[in-house]
C-alpha cells in the first residue's frame, strides 16, 4: 500500500470516528444537559413537567420532613418563590435548613420537584454559586455575607470570594 | 526565620530557572557545549532550593508556625502529625509548591539520568523545562505565596477541612502532580525536538519511560481519587464526572495514546509528526486541567476557591506554553522526515485505531467539560453536563477501542495477518463467551447491555493471556520450549498484558458494581435489621467517643450470613469543634472482591437514617488500575527501555534484526 493510499485510508477512518463521536456529542447536548433553574425561573418561565433541571436556592426553614424510609421533604426558596422538593436518599453532611442548596431532578405536573441528587459541598462556608445567582435574581443577595441573613459559619475566617472571574 | 529563609529559597530557585531556561537554549541555538552544559547543575540546583523550600513549610506545619497565614488557614496545633504534614497540600498555595517541587525533581531526574541523551537535546529539554518553572515559581512568589506572614499571629489555626483529614487525601494530591507534572518531560522533549527539527526513532526511546511512568502515577493517582470520594463522601459512587475528575482524565487519556504511537514512531519510524503533537497535548491538558482545579472557575466539590488574579496568571501560562508550543508544531511539523509505510491491517494500523478511538473519547470529555464554562461566559446560561452525556458519548467510543485490543499485539509489524489474528483469539472469544451466557443463566439476569460489559472485560483479561500464550507458543511447543520462551519474553512484553489485563479487571468492575448493585435505605433504631442481597444487617446500639481531634458517633451494626456474624461494622459521625463542621465515615467490609456498604444520615432521638449498599466485585475497579500501574512498571523496569540503555537497545535490536 502506498503512502498516499494509507493516508487516505486513515483520514477516511479517523472521519469516521470523528463523525460518529461529534454526532453523539450533539445529541447528547441537545438531550442530556441539565440547565439551571431558581424556584421563580420554574413558575415564570412555565417549564415543562418532566423537564431535568437543577435547582438552586435556601433550604427554607422549618420545612424539613423525614419519613421512616429515607424519604425526605423540604422547600427551596430564592425569597420569592418557594418550591416543595421530595429526594429519596441521605442528605450530604452539610445540608441544613437556611443554607444554600442545589438539587438535580424532574419538576412534576403540580410544580413540585422530584430531586433525586441532592449536592454535597466540601465546605459549610461555600455557598454554590447557583444559588448566588438565584438569590441575586431574586434580589436577595448581600455582597460580602455567607447567606441572606449572614447565617452562615463565617466565624472562622472571612467568607470565601464566591464568584471569581465570572461577575 | 526558617520561613523567611524558604521564601528566600523560593526566590533563588526562580533566579535558577531563568538561568536555565535562557543559558542552555542559547548554547543549544549557538552550538556552544560549554553554555548548554549549565543545564543539568542549575536544573539539580533548582530542585535543591525549591525543596528546601518545601521543607520550610513542612516545618511551619509541623511546628504549628501560627504567624504564617497559609499554616492558620489550613492546620491546628491538635492535630495528629500526619495531617499536619498532608495540610501542607491541601491548600492552593501549599500544592502548588508541591507542583513546582515535583517539577524541578523531574527536571533533576533528566539531568541526573539523562547521560546518555545527546548534550543538545539535553540542553533543549531541560531549557523547556526551566521555561515551565519559572512560570509557575512566578505564579507562587507574585499570587500564591504561602510564606506570608501574619502581623498579629492568632494562637489557635483554623484547622484542615476535616473531609481533607484521610489518608487518601494526603497520597493523592502528590500521586496525580507526579502524573500531572510528569508529562511536561514528554513536553519539553517534543518541544526541544521541534526546536532542533530532527526527530526519530531514538527520540521515542528516551521520551517514552518518562510518559510511562507519568502514566502510571496519574492511573494511580485517578484511582486512589475514586476510592477517596468512594469511602469518603459517602455516596457509594466512585466516579461523578465531575470537572476536577474529568481534569485528570483527559491527560490520562491523551497519555495512554501518546504510550501507543511512542511504540510505533520507536519501533517503525512511524507516527512521527502525530506523536510530537501528542505529547504537546497531554501536558497542555495537564495544564488545562490545573487551571480547572485552581483558578476558579470551576464549581466543584474540589475546587479550592480562590481570586481572580491567579485564574488570569494560570491563563497566561496556558496560552504561551500551549499556544506557543502548538505554533511551534504548525511551523516545524512538515520539515520533519515521514517514516515507514504500513498496510490497514498491521499492529501500526491496530495502534492508530486505539489512538482514533482514545482522541475521541479525550475530545468528547473535553467538550462536556468545558462547554458549560464556555457557555456561562458567552451567554451566562447556566448548565450542568453530568454522567448523562457522559455515558452517551464517552461509553460507546471506548467499548469499540476496548474490543480490538486483543487484536492489536496478535498483529504483526507492517502487514498483518487478521484471519490468523483471528483463529488465535478464537478460544479466548469462545471461553469468555460461553463464560459470560453461563454466568447470566446461573444470577438469572437477560439484560444485554451489561452482559456485553462483563464479556468485555473478561474478553480483555482472556486476550492478554492469549497474546502471552501464542507468544511462547504454549500447546503447539514441547513444555520446556514453551517454558525457555517464557522466560526469554521482554519484560514490556508481559507489562503490555497485563496493563490490558488490568483494563479488563476495571471494566468488570465497574459494570458489575454498577449492574448489580442492591441498596436500602432505612430509618433505623437499635435491634431493627435490614436484609440486603442475603447479608442481615443489624443495629445493635450508638456508641460515643472522643478523640483529641473530633468527638464521634458511631453506630454499631452487625452482619449476618445465614445466622452467623460475619462483620461487625461501625459508620460514624465525626464533629469536629474547630471548624464546626460534621464528616460521616462509612462502614465498609470487603468480602472477596465484593463489600457491604453503609452510610449513615442524620441521628434524630435514638434513631438514625442507614443507607446500605451490596457492592458486587466493587474493588475490582481499582484493582484493576493498580494491575495497568503494574504492567506500566513492569515495563519501565525492562532493560532494553530503561533511560540510560538506548546503546544497548540499539545493538540488540540490530542483532535482532539479522
Amino acid at each position: 500500500m502506498t503512502r498516499k493510499q494509507r493516508r487516505l485510508t486513515l483520514i477516511a477512518i479517523a472521519g469516521v470516528v470523528l463523525v460518529a463521536a461529534a454526532g453523539l456529542v450533539l445529541y447528547a447536548l441537545s438531550d442530556r444537559i441539565v440547565f439551571f433553574n431558581s424556584p421563580s425561573d420554574i413558575v415564570d418561565k412555565q417549564i415543562p413537567a418532566g423537564t431535568r433541571i437543577r435547582l438552586g436556592g435556601l433550604v427554607v426553614d422549618g420545612s424539613l420532613v423525614k419519613r421512616d424510609d429515607g424519604h425526605v421533604r423540604f422547600d427551596v426558596s430564592d425569597g420569592r418563590t418557594s418550591i416543595a422538593v421530595s429526594y429519596q436518599g441521605l442528605l450530604p453532611d452539610l445540608f441544613r435548613e437556611g443554607q444554600g442548596v442545589v438539587a438535580e431532578g424532574v419538576i412534576a405536573p403540580d410544580l413540585s420537584f422530584a430531586a433525586d441528587t441532592v449536592l454535597a459541598k466540601h465546605d459549610e462556608r461555600y455557598m454554590p454559586p447557583e444559588v448566588v445567582e438565584a438569590l441575586k435574581k431574586a434580589g436577595r443577595w448581600q455582597e460580602g455575607q455567607g447567606t441572606v441573613e449572614g447565617a452562615a459559619g463565617a466565624a472562622n475566617g472571612p467568607p470565601m470570594p464566591l464568584q471569581p472571574g465570572t461577575q | 526565620m526558617i520561613a523567611e529563609l524558604g521564601h528566600f529559597a523560593l526566590v533563588l530557585a526562580l533566579g535558577l530557572a531563568l538561568v536555565q531556561s535562557i543559558v542552555p537554549f542559547v548554547g543549544a541555538l549557538r552550538n556552544d557545549a560549554r553554555l548548554q552544559a549549565v543545564a543539568s547543575p542549575a536544573a539539580l540546583t533548582q530542585f535543591l532550593f525549591v525543596g528546601l523550600a518545601f521543607a520550610a513549610l513542612v516545618h511551619a506545619y509541623v511546628v504549628s508556625d501560627f504567624s504564617l497565614a497559609n499554616v492558620v488557614e489550613n492546620s491546628h496545633s491538635a492535630k495528629p502529625l500526619l495531617y499536619k504534614v498532608t495540610g501542607v497540600w491541601s491548600n492552593h498555595e501549599g500544592s502548588m509548591l508541591l507542583w513546582v517541587l515535583i517539577l524541578a525533581l523531574f527536571g533533576a531526574l533528566v539531568a541526573a539520568f539523562g547521560a546518555n541523551l545527546p548534550d543538545r537535546l539535553k540542553a533543549l529539554v531541560l531549557a523547556v523545562q526551566g521555561w515551565i518553572a519559572a512560570a509557575f515559581l512566578l505564579f507562587i512568589l507574585t499570587t500564591s505565596n504561602p510564606f506570608l506572614r501574619l502581623a498579629n499571629p492568632p494562637l489557635e489555626g483554623n484547622d484542615l477541612n476535616p473531609v481533607l483529614q484521610d489518608i487518601g487525601l494526603a497520597i493523592h494530591p502528590p500521586l496525580l502532580y507526579l502524573g500531572y507534572v510528569g508529562c511536561s518531560i514528554s513536553f519539553a522533549f517534543a518541544v526541544a525536538a521541534l526546536i532542533e527539527g530532527r526527530i526519530d526513532a531514538a527520540w521515542a526511546r528516551w521520551a517514552r519511560p518518562w510518559t510511562l511512568a507519568a502514566w502510571m502515577f496519574l492511573t494511580v493517582g485517578i484511582a486512589m481519587g475514586s476510592y477517596w470520594a468512594y469511602y469518603e463522601l459517602g455516596w457509594g459512587g466512585f466516579w461523578f464526572w465531575d470537572p476536577v475528575e474529568n481534569a485528570s482524565l483527559m491527560p490520562w487519556l491523551a497519555a495512554t495514546a501518546l504510550l501507543h504511537s511512542a511504540v510505533v514512531m520507536e519501533k517503525r519510524d512511524a507516527l512521527k509528526i502525530w506523536t510530537v503533537l501528542l505529547a504537546i497535548l497531554a501536558f497542555s491538558l495537564s495544564l488545562i486541567g490545573t487551571f480547572l482545579v485552581r483558578s476558579g472557575v470551576l464549581t466543584s466539590v474540589h475546587a479550592f476557591a480562590s481570586d481572580p488574579t491567579r485564574g488570569i496568571f494560570i491563563l497566561c501560562i496556558l496560552v504561551v506554553f500551549i499556544g506557543g508550543a502548538l505554533a511551534l508544531f504548525a511551523f516545524r511539523a512538515g520539515t520533519l522526515a515521514p517514516g515507514g509505510v504500513f498496510a490497514p491491517i498491521s499492529r501500526e494500523g491496530a495502534l492508530v485505531l486505539n489512538n482514533i478511538f482514545l482522541s475521541a473519547a479525550a475530545a468528547t470529555v473535553i467538550v462536556g467539560t468545558l462547554y458549560p464554562l464556555a457557555l456561562e461566559a458567552l451567554t451566562g446560561t447556566r448548565i450542568s453536563v453530568g454522567a448523562p452525556f457522559f455515558n452517551l458519548t464517552f461509553v460507546p467510543l471506548v467499548v469499540p477501542l476496548l474490543a480490538i485490543v486483543p487484536f492489536g499485539p496478535m498483529l504483526a509489524w507492517k502487514r498483518g495477518d487478521l484471519q490468523a489474528a483471528a483463529q488465535r483469539l478464537m478460544l479466548a472469544f469462545g471461553l469468555t463467551l460461553g463464560a459470560t451466557i453461563i454466568g447470566a443463566d446461573f444470577a438469572g439476569v437477560g439484560t444485554t447491555l451489561p452482559l456485553l460489559g462483563v464479556w468485555l472485560g473478561l474478553w480483555l483479561i482472556a486476550g492478554a493471556i492469549a497474546e502471552i500464550a501464542f507468544r511462547v507458543k504454549l500447546g503447539l511447543a514441547p513444555l520446556d520450549e514453551s517454558w525457555r520462551r517464557a522466560r526469554g519474553l521482554p519484560r514490556s512484553a508481559y507489562g503490555t498484558a497485563l496493563a490490558h489485563a488490568g483494563v479488563g479487571v476495571t471494566v468488570l468492575g465497574i459494570v458489575v458494581a454498577t449492574t448489580w448493585a442492591t441498596e436500602a435505605i432505612r430509618t433505623m433504631r437499635p435491634g431493627d435489621t435490614v436484609e440486603l442481597s442475603g447479608y442481615a444487617v443489624t443495629l445493635n446500639g450508638f456508641v460515643d467517643r472522643t478523640s483529641p481531634d473530633y468527638d464521634e458517633t458511631a453506630v454499631q451494626f452487625s452482619v449476618r450470613k445465614g445466622g452467623t456474624i460475619v462483620a461487625v461494622l461501625e459508620p460514624a459521625k465525626r464533629r469536629f469543634a474547630t471548624r464546626q463542621t460534621e464528616t460521616t465515615e462509612a462502614g465498609i467490609r470487603t468480602f472477596g472482591f465484593s463489600q457491604l456498604y453503609v452510610s449513615l444520615g442524620d441521628i434524630v432521638d435514638n434513631a438514625v437514617t442507614v443507607r446500605v449498599f451490596w457492592k458486587p466485585l466493587v474493588t475490582l475497579i481499582w484493582l484493576g488500575a493498580i494491575v495497568m500501574a503494574a504492567g506500566g512498571l513492569l515495563s519501565l523496569s525492562d532493560r532494553r527501555l530503561r533511560v540510560g540503555a538506548p546503546k544497548q537497545a540499539a545493538r540488540r535490536q540490530m542483532a535482532a534484526a539479522e
